[in-house]
């Protein structure tokens, strides 16, 4: 009995309608929490002793990078769930996080880059966590470009499922082999963000960006979703009747 | 070889899977043993992107051992990525890989006996020629014979790695470029720890560290690839 909920998630339908029905309350609190961090974060913390104006971008670059992750995840524990009970709607959501990650995954390469010019004075650095994004990236590129080579849906689900439950495995591998490559090549001499101690005018603007970024990535998805299930359903009679509505 | 014998000894299932992937190792070594063209051009492919590099930087052989390590790698990895979209491709068009699927016998072991030969015909091979264009970018002596331990333990976990990708592409058109996508992120830890044991070697200093984290890398290969290959080629065949 209290598992219908879950079973009626593996109606395109009732998602459907949930989807349009959640995604306010997703982005408006979403939207909410990153204008009232930004504020919190670019006007009222004080600058950095050590890193001055600079160490904003805390602000934007960290909480890219937690999504760039947390979206990957997101992605896998859909694909597993649309692989073990062959369920339609957890293959669509996976289809919708993968842009989204990629975006993310890109806008932290970019911010981070943006950062390294004035604080280490070039744009690249082989900073293992810069390195890191860009092979994420590389992956999330992989899964949309294998799921663009096929032209059956359910094949192309399945397959890309596969290769986001490989890429979980794989995933904290290739991190830990940057790390190690890295502390070989290079001095550590580059300065690192978030240290242990941070003043609380600081920290506050920086989770509710953390809060806030989640928040926006669920309503996107939401409203990737709707576009996905109406893509795969388009021969589905429910169809007329929402379009018509 | 009949499908009912097994279905009615079913405590003869273990054996007789080893006993089959046995027979599918030994097939694919025969068919490319015939077809010695598909061996010798990934050697060829190795030789020559090894030697495009003292052409583009420098013939000097003092700069040249300093990007031995990397040399060898950037091309070991290239060349075994170009063979492996071979590693199903004919396979799966004549309709042996849906015979395998169908054959009621474990397509895991199966499929794990195929990337073992597609090994045995790419891996060990570039291993033995690794030594000779080593030489050629100036590492010392000593260090060939860990170079060749150490392309081949990396190509064995290339290789297994690389058979999902081959799995989940072998219905694809003109594969290459996507698997190349696919596999090159995943195989970047064979790369970092392949390329630093060959440039201990080439140091002469202990290799060992880097080289038993390309051995666990191959451990976890060989007992996930085959399955998640296995699922993919059932994916491709629904």
């Amino acid at each position: 009995m209290t598992w219908t909920w879950f079973h009626r998630l593996g109606s395109p339908p009732h998602v459907y309608r949930l989807a349009a029905r959640l995604t306010p309350w997703f982005a408006w609190p979403a939207g909410l929490l990153i204008v009232a961090g930004l504020y919190g974060g670019l006007v009222l913390a004080p600058p950095d002793y050590q890193q001055g104006e600079g160490f904003r971008i805390i602000y934007v670059h960290p909480p890219c990078a937690w999504m760039s992750l947390m979206v990957y995840t997101t992605m896998a524990v859909a694909s597993a769930v649309g692989l073990i009970w062959r369920m339609k709607v957890a293959h669509a959501v996976a289809a919708s996080c993968a842009p989204i990650g990629a975006s993310f995954t890109a806008a932290t390469l970019l911010t981070g880059m943006l950062w390294g010019r004035p604080m280490w004075g070039t744009y690249w650095e082989w900073d293992p966590l810069l390195t890191f994004e860009l092979l994420l990236l590389f992956v999330y590129l992989g899964y949309m470009g294998l799921r663009a080579s096929f032209d059956d849906t359910q094949r192309a689900d399945r397959a890309s499922a596969l290769l986001a439950v490989v890429g979980v495995v794989n995933v904290p591998i290739i991190h830990f082999s940057v790390y190690w490559w890295n502390s070989l090549h290079q001095a550590p001499s580059v300065m690192k963000l978030g240290e242990p101690t941070i003043a609380l005018p600081m920290l506050i603007p920086l989770l509710m960006m953390f809060l806030g970024f989640t928040l926006y990535f669920v309503a996107i998805l939401l409203v990737r979703l709707r576009g996905e299930v109406l893509r795969r359903e388009r021969a589905a009679s429910w169809i007329r009747e929402v379009v018509m509505s | 070889m009949s499908v009912s014998a097994v279905t009615m000894t079913p405590q003869t299932e273990a054996p007789a899977a080893l006993e089959v992937a046995r027979l599918a190792l030994a097939r694919d070594l025969r068919l490319a043993f015939r077809k010695r063209e598909q061996l010798i051009q990934p050697l060829a492919f190795f030789v020559i992107v090894a030697t495009l590099f003292p052409l583009s930087t420098t013939p000097e052989l003092a700069q040249l051992r300093q990007i031995a390590p990397g040399v060898l790698w950037v091309a070991a990895l290239l060349s075994s990525l170009l063979a492996l979209e071979f590693l199903f491709r004919d396979d799966a068009h004549d309709g042996t890989l849906e015979q395998y699927a169908l054959s009621g016998r474990s397509l895991t072991w199966l499929l794990f006996a195929k990337t073992a030969a597609h090994w045995v015909l790419t891996g060990v091979p570039l291993a033995l020629t690794a030594p000779l264009a080593g030489a050629a970018l100036g590492a010392p002596a000593y260090s060939l014979p860990g170079i060749v331990v150490v392309i081949a333990t990396g190509t064995l976990a290339l290789s297994l790695l690389g058979s999902i990708g081959a799995a989940l592409t072998v219905n694809v058109k003109r594969s290459g470029v996507l698997l190349s996508l696919l596999t090159l992120p995943l195989a970047v830890p064979i790369l970092i720890f392949g390329a630093r044991a060959t440039e201990l070697a080439i140091r002469n200093e202990s290799y060992a560290a880097p080289l038993e984290l390309l051995a666990a890398i191959v451990v976890l290969c060989l007992t996930l690839a085959p399955l998640a290959a296995a699922a993919a080629v059932r994916i491709g065949l629904e």
